[in-house]
């Protein structure tokens, strides 16, 4: 097996966990499409964890692409930048998909637009170097990070440059770039990999420079072989060592991933950073390579717009702000049996009413899935077989954590470790008894918080 | 929809019927509670085969009496508490087979339909129905009638010397085990018989082969948890070997208390029940042991040749504490306190 080939103290895989079906062969082998722009994007002033950003443009202000048009004075934040040319209309609001309201800044598209092969070309093109990058300042390339207003891209949005700050109190030996994408259907990262290898290096190398990590991994799971191929070619006198892990799901999450590539376990409460790792998303890294060494700023993603409901699965890159309607039309339409638009992967995605809810810097998917496809048992009564418990990649109990949470007994919950819970929905996806034991605990997670 | 459609109207007229649901938006759904339950009836049918074949009418009889009372107990007690009939998740046909199986097949009609009664009703509607029950329904249908008809369930109840059915001439080995035990080493022949279960006693319990196909396919679909019948033969195994050093002569030996008795059916098809048992892998096992342990503390120094039921219930009611002290180490460590 290609995980023997590893010289890391990890193992390659983490206990328990599920096998989704994969379904990414519907877009899989689609090439980035890049759609011709928008008319108008919808920009929320919140695509991060952390403080929103306040609007630094006036409505009817002529913008151009890239151009900062919301900025925090919060540590823990980062800018949002025009991602078309054109026109800021008054500020509206959006919900996002996990339902917060948060103010956002449409723009009407006007004037000259970078599209097509010239959009590509200033993303991903060009020359990125290998060489040389350890004699830039650390603190620099955070700033620039910052400026390019660059949060993690596989969906959780937290802001890179606090991952990348150096701190003297909790050194970090190893950057781990994240390959993996566990969750079923998305692509966007995987044609990525395939398409724009030798800017993740780059971006890789910076990112570790800047962190103080003297060792570079990029952790792939092995069913996607020639990304990992790809990759390693890219990789070859760059010191960043490609490495293949077990496919399954989470292994994309910072929790299975850190151990199962270093051996280190992540403490309850804390972040990888607590063990001298930092991981970033393969997308995030790029976008790191192109805010230090071009200065350009977090404006565009690929988004894969998938699942059974898509009449033409394709991945698609776009500006942040464009709304999923649009992506959908442009793979064709919903079909008849559409029933469910996700923003993300069916795991840890969350389900949208409404296609006018805008892509941001987070948004690796939309998963549209059909009646079949979203089918679960009935909910019946639990029978405490357990297979929750012989799945949970952290080791907890759902059954007893969920169904304290729906009886109100936040002590019980609270014994059973509510809190450790990374909602990865290993155990509703399992559950015999069709529970919803994901949304369960996640209530009880919100009622031991606020206590 | 075609390509050729604006691209809103696209959009917006699906948005209708778009519908918001939690996470995970899939299911593996190659499990169902129902389907769990059909597992079990299939890992129970090379025990009714063996016992079809031991004891044929007796057992058939049996059989169709406990099931039909099981179902129409299911009815009744959903119908009393006004909640949708849930005779279609096959809890109540495991419940009436459980505990035909575990009945001596001489037992009188009316036997059945009370422990039926009462296992469904006193074991599990009381409770609040399936997945609340403490104690394993079958058990308490079958403690109920060994209390109520202790004449028709006791030792000598097993045995009718004018019957058909050449085994139910015979006493139980259990029972001989206890009352006449052998002196003149190991009884070989004796164990063979118990291995095939051509022997006396209660209807599912005595061919130990059947009862490891069948719970070997339970385990193999995790129906049942290995970890159970594992802790249980383990702890038989070690406390049987003891009384194997101290009494060599004896003739039911560490290997006649596995194969004999209820041991095999009960570690296999009734511990395992999931509601009744702990919840974590480690639990699980030590819930076992404990069915072991007890099991052969019963059958060699009680006055009861077997122990099973008591076993079961007893362990039963210790499952919450066992739970409580198998709360697994998250990974990452216990939750640490705010401060």
């Amino acid at each position: 097996m290609s995980t023997k080939t590893m010289q890391t103290a990890g193992p390659g895989t983490f206990a328990r966990g599920v096998r989704p079906a994969e379904l990414k062969h519907l877009a899989a082998d689609v090439p980035i499409e890049i759609p011709s722009p928008p008319a108008e994007v919808l920009v929320p002033l919140l695509q991060h964890i952390g403080a929103p950003c306040e609007p630094t443009v006036e409505a009817k202000k002529q913008v151009s692409l890239g151009e900062m048009i919301g900025d925090s004075s919060a540590f823990v934040s980062a800018p949002v930048h025009a991602s078309i040319s054109g026109v800021v209309q008054p500020a509206a609001m959006t919900t996002l998909p996990n339902g917060r309201h948060v103010r956002a800044i449409p723009i009407k598209a006007g004037g000259e637009q970078l599209a097509g092969p010239a959009l590509w070309e200033d993303l991903f093109g060009g020359q990125w170097p290998t060489d040389g990058l350890d004699r830039r300042d650390p603190a620099e390339i955070a700033q620039a990070v910052r400026s390019a207003g660059i949060v993690g891209m596989g969906g959780a949005g937290f802001p890179t440059h606090v991952k990348l700050r150096r701190n003297e109190k909790r050194p970090v030996d190893t950057l781990i770039v994240n390959g993996c994408e566990c969750e079923p259907y998305l692509t966007s990262d995987y044609r990525l990999m395939l398409q724009a290898p030798a800017p993740i290096i780059s971006g890789a190398l910076l990112a570790a420079h800047a962190a103080g990590a003297t060792r570079v991994l990029l952790a792939i799971e092995d069913n996607k072989p020639l990304a990992a191929e790809v990759l390693r070619r890219a990789a070859e006198r760059s010191g960043v060592e490609v490495l293949v892990v077990k496919t399954k799901y989470p292994q994309g999450g910072e929790r299975q991933l850190v151990p199962a590539v270093l051996g280190r376990e992540v403490p309850t409460g804390g972040l990888p950073l607590d063990v001298g790792v930092v991981v970033l998303n393969v997308a995030t890294v790029a976008a790191v390579a192109r805010a230090v060494l071009r200065g350009k700023p977090l404006t565009h993603r690929i988004v894969t717009v998938t699942g059974g409901g898509i009449a033409q699965p394709k991945n698609l890159l776009v500006p942040m702000g464009v709304s999923y309607g649009q992506l959908i039309s442009s793979c064709g339409g919903l079909r008849e049996d559409a029933v469910r638009v996700i923003a993300g992967g069916p795991m840890m995605g969350f389900a949208v009413g409404d296609l006018d809810t805008a892509v941001t810097k987070g948004t690796s998917g939309v998963t549209v899935l059909t009646e079949g496809e979203v089918r679960r048992a009935a909910e019946t009564a639990c029978i405490r077989c357990g297979r929750c418990v012989d799945v949970c990649p952290l080791h907890l109990v759902p059954t007893k954590i969920a169904l304290a949470s729906r009886a109100g007994d936040w002590e019980l919950a609270k014994r059973y470790y509510v809190e450790a819970c990374c909602e990865c929905g290993c155990c509703g996806y399992v559950c015999p008894a069709g529970i919803p034991l994901v949304q369960l605990i996640r209530a009880g997670k919100a009622k031991a918080a606020s206590e | 929809m075609t390509d050729g459609e604006t691209e809103n109207s696209s959009g917006r007229d699906a948005a209708a019927s778009l519908h918001v649901a939690a996470a995970p938006h899939v299911s593996s759904m190659a499990l169902t509670t129902r389907r769990m339950m059909l597992d079990v009836l299939i890992g129970l049918v090379p025990v009714v085969l063996a016992s079809l074949i031991i004891f044929r009418f007796y057992a058939a009889k049996q059989l169709a009496i406990c099931i039909a009372s099981c179902l129409a107990a299911e009815l009744i007690f959903t119908a009393m508490r006004r909640r949708p009939a849930s005779v279609g998740d096959f809890s109540a046909i495991v419940t009436g087979a459980i505990l035909a199986l575990s009945l001596p097949g001489t037992a009188p009609w009316f036997v059945g339909v009370v422990g039926s009664f009462a296992a469904i009703g006193i074991g599990k509607a009381v409770f609040g129905g399936l997945g609340q029950n403490i104690f394993n329904p079958a058990m308490v249908g079958r403690a109920f009638v060994m209390i109520c008809f202790a004449s028709m369930m006791g030792a000598s109840a097993y045995v009718d010397p004018s019957s058909s059915v050449d085994v139910v001439t015979q006493a139980t080995p259990m029972t001989a085990a206890k009352l006449a035990p052998g002196t003149a080493g190991p009884d070989w022949p004796l164990l063979l018989r118990l291995f095939l279960g051509n022997v006396n006693g209660s209807l599912g319990e005595t061919s130990a082969i059947a009862c490891i196909i069948g719970g070997l396919y339970l385990c193999l679909r995790r129906t049942a948890s290995w970890e159970i019948p594992l802790g249980a033969i383990l702890a038989a195994t070690v406390i049987g070997g003891i009384g194997d050093l101290v009494n060599p002569a004896h003739s039911f030996t560490m290997l006649h208390h596995l194969a004999g008795g209820a041991l095999l059916f009960g570690a296999l098809f009734i511990a395992t029940d999931p509601v009744t048992s702990p919840l974590t892998p480690r639990g699980k096992f030590i819930f076992g042991i404990g069915l072991g342990v007890l099991v052969m503390l019963i059958r060699l120094f009680s006055g009861y040749p077997e122990g099973v039921m008591f076993s079961v219930l007893l362990m039963n009611s210790v499952v919450p504490l066992i739970n409580r002290a198998t709360i697994p180490r998250p990974v990452g460590g216990p939750v640490p306190a705010k401060g």
